[in-house]
């Protein structure tokens, strides 16, 4: 696919902010000491890039998907964290808030997420919920103009720096699996909230990831997200949306790795000249550009299907993560061996990339569950 | 107030340099920029329409791909943008070529409170003649290497970078700067500018629309009219790597001349 002038010009902008802005010290530190890095999430915030797609009216930049695909793609090249940073307030925080917020709702909660001010985070993983979140155990019991949440959900990205969270809860205790699940919005200050410690991960570090856990936790009526007992299909909405993120995010960090391995095989010589001179070496560098580029066409293409509203979207969104994830795991994986016993070193980013890229076949529907979705629809 | 900015589209210097058999530089087989310091140009305008609300006008003389570039300045926050484009000015020097634009400026209309902002020098050239050019052309006070830019009333204060330090003046407007990289960090993108702006109408004035103005001779532009010739471009040969040595002065001494005597200088 050839972007338009307009999107090429766009993907420039994303390349040059993250080169620039997201130094390889940045990185280096919050690979080492976790935490997170509140500098470039403001300066992220001022451009507008944490409201990419969500419309004008609600603070956002009014973009299209492609936009947002090229932000995660660009940002990922340069350093993962940086791309989950921009994602997850145009992705999962803010998705199910454009879907079926009302209005008071999204400019009390999603515009102030939009311009960055506050961070959203995504609560519907439990720790024996995960593939199969309607066996979720959270509940919210309604009490006058309030539910009583009590629960535990685990796996939360971001959750130790959240203002707010998007919570799951069966609402519904005489239902199974997705029917009677009800989508809250819980601020993360309310008395009965708390975090668990941040999780020791292999990759992704900078960009924190805990529990959390509610007790008694007194949730206001008009925090209630959506139509009572309805917003399992809300969550399985927005997953397909943040499905094409995570795919653009694997597209990025696969190429970021091939860079680093093309220019380690011009640069390293053995036997008096360099690798890539040998077939073995050129030829690998040419399977990795080739699924590279298949992974961009393919996001790409699912990015126009969801601008379109195209009936086969969410089935090439899943398309989309199921090849690009699994493709970025083996390029990464491909660029160390390159690297021979640097690549396996600190001091080399493919190092990085490689632990960085190994949970996108896992987060947001791991590649099994890529293939249910997408086996559904063509047996259908 | 209407905030002018001069801009110029080059070659990008990070990657190959291509020359023409006559001498002149091969543009179309190079990648093209933005000239580094009037990006610096356009980010003081748009600190100063950020600040007054004034309108930013960006022009440009170059061959119709420079559009592309205008459209970029539009989507980074200006309100219009005018290409100056015809190939009756192409091969243009720096006396030609602030001559056009000086007249481009004069066809647009200077107001008492307007500014013209250019870059100090562009990267392919660097004669910094152009912006000083269009000032004089203009009859316009100018103040160079502008480092910092504050609005007082009708005054702009302006420090000037020099060699060896400083200098703070006072010019009454309309005037003309040049400014240069120390004076800012140009902004970046937001996706709502280039989804709002990137299409927006172009003025684009040719030959026809300058050929009458009074401060354009039509017999001194162009690569015909232009005084300046190029009598040869050529990219230099590559240095090689230097290599430092280390350990003692003798030990480094005989190093040093062993090279020296295997390199056949000495």
């Amino acid at each position: 696919m050839i972007l338009s002038k307009k999107h090429e010009l766009i993907k420039r902008n994303f390349r040059r902010f993250a080169e620039t802005e997201f130094t390889t010290e940045i990185q280096e530190e919050l690979d080492r000491n976790g935490g997170f890095n509140w500098d470039i999430w403001h300066k992220i915030g001022k451009y507008g890039f944490t409201g990419v797609k969500i419309p004008v009216e609600y603070g956002g930049q009014g973009g299209d998907y492609l936009s947002y695909a090229l932000m995660n793609e660009e940002f990922c090249r340069v350093c993962p964290v940086l791309g989950i940073y921009a994602n997850t307030p145009n992705s999962l925080g803010g998705g199910p808030l454009l879907q079926c917020g009302n209005e008071e709702q999204k400019q009390k909660y999603l515009a102030p997420a939009a311009r960055g001010e506050k961070q959203i985070v995504f609560a519907l993983t439990e720790p024996g919920a995960g593939s199969d979140p309607g066996s979720m155990t959270t509940k919210a019991v309604a009490d006058g103009d309030y539910f009583i949440l009590n629960g535990r959900k685990c796996f939360i990205s971001g959750a130790p720096v959240a203002d707010y969270a998007i919570v799951y809860a069966r609402t519904d205790l005489t239902q199974k699996g997705g029917r009677g699940i009800s989508m809250f919005i819980v601020d993360m200050k309310l008395e009965g909230v708390s975090c668990g410690k941040p999780e020791l991960k292999m990759g992704i570090n900078g960009y924190p990831t805990s529990d959390i856990v509610f007790e008694n936790v007194r949730v206001h009526k008009d925090d209630l997200l959506g139509p009572l007992h309805k917003g399992y299909g809300v969550a399985m909405k927005t997953l397909d949306g943040g499905r094409l993120g995570v795919a653009a995010q694997a597209v990025g960090a696969a190429q970021g790795a091939f860079e680093e391995a093309v220019a380690y095989a011009k640069g390293r010589k053995q036997f008096g000249k360099p690798i890539y001179y040998n077939q073995g070496v050129s030829f690998m560098l040419a399977e990795m550009a080739t699924e590279i580029e298949a992974a961009r066409n393919l996001v790409y293409a699912a990015a126009e299907a969801k601008d379109n509203d195209a009936a086969n979207a969410a089935t090439l969104c899943s398309m989309a993560k199921l090849y690009a994830t699994e493709m970025a795991n083996k390029v990464c994986g491909q660029a160390i061996q390159l690297h021979g016993g640097y690549g396996y070193i600190k001091d080399y980013k493919v190092e990085r990339l490689y632990r960085d890229v190994r949970v996108m076949t896992l987060y947001e529907g791991t590649s099994q569950v890529q293939k249910i979705v997408i086996s559904r629809d063509i047996l259908k | 107030m209407r905030i002018y900015v001069c801009v110029k589209q080059v070659p990008d210097t990070s990657g190959k340099v291509a020359v023409n058999d006559n001498g002149t530089l091969n543009r179309a087989s190079m990648a093209t920029i933005i000239n580094p310091d009037d990006m610096n140009a356009v980010e003081a305008a748009l600190q100063l329409k950020d600040e007054l609300g004034c309108q930013v006008t960006v022009v440009t003389m170059g061959p119709p791909p420079a559009e592309g570039m205008l459209r970029e300045l539009m989507a980074m926050g200006a309100d219009d943008a005018v290409l100056v484009s015809g190939r009756e000015f192409g091969g243009s020097d720096t006396f030609a070529t602030s001559q056009i634009i000086a007249g481009a400026l004069h066809n647009l209309g200077i107001g008492k409170d307007d500014i013209v902002f250019c870059g100090r020098q562009a990267i392919d050239g660097d004669t910094a003649q152009v912006g000083p050019q269009i000032a004089e052309k203009l009859n316009l006070p100018q103040v160079t290497y502008a480092a910092d830019i504050k609005k007082k009333g009708d005054v702009l204060c302006v420090k000037r970078l020099l060699e060896d330090g400083y200098m703070t003046i006072e010019v009454q407007t309309p005037c003309l700067i040049t400014c240069v990289k120390e004076l800012n960090e140009p902004r970046y993108l937001t996706v709502k500018g280039v989804m709002e702006n990137y299409d927006k109408d172009i003025v684009v004035l040719d030959y026809e629309a300058l050929k009458d103005e009074e401060l354009i001779d039509v017999d001194s532009i162009g690569l015909k009219g232009s005084p300046t010739n190029i009598f040869k471009s050529f990219t230099p040969p590559q240095k090689g790597a230097g290599r430092m040595l280390a350990g003692s002065v003798e030990d480094m001494s005989n190093e040093l001349v062993t090279e020296l005597l295997k390199k056949h200088i000495v």
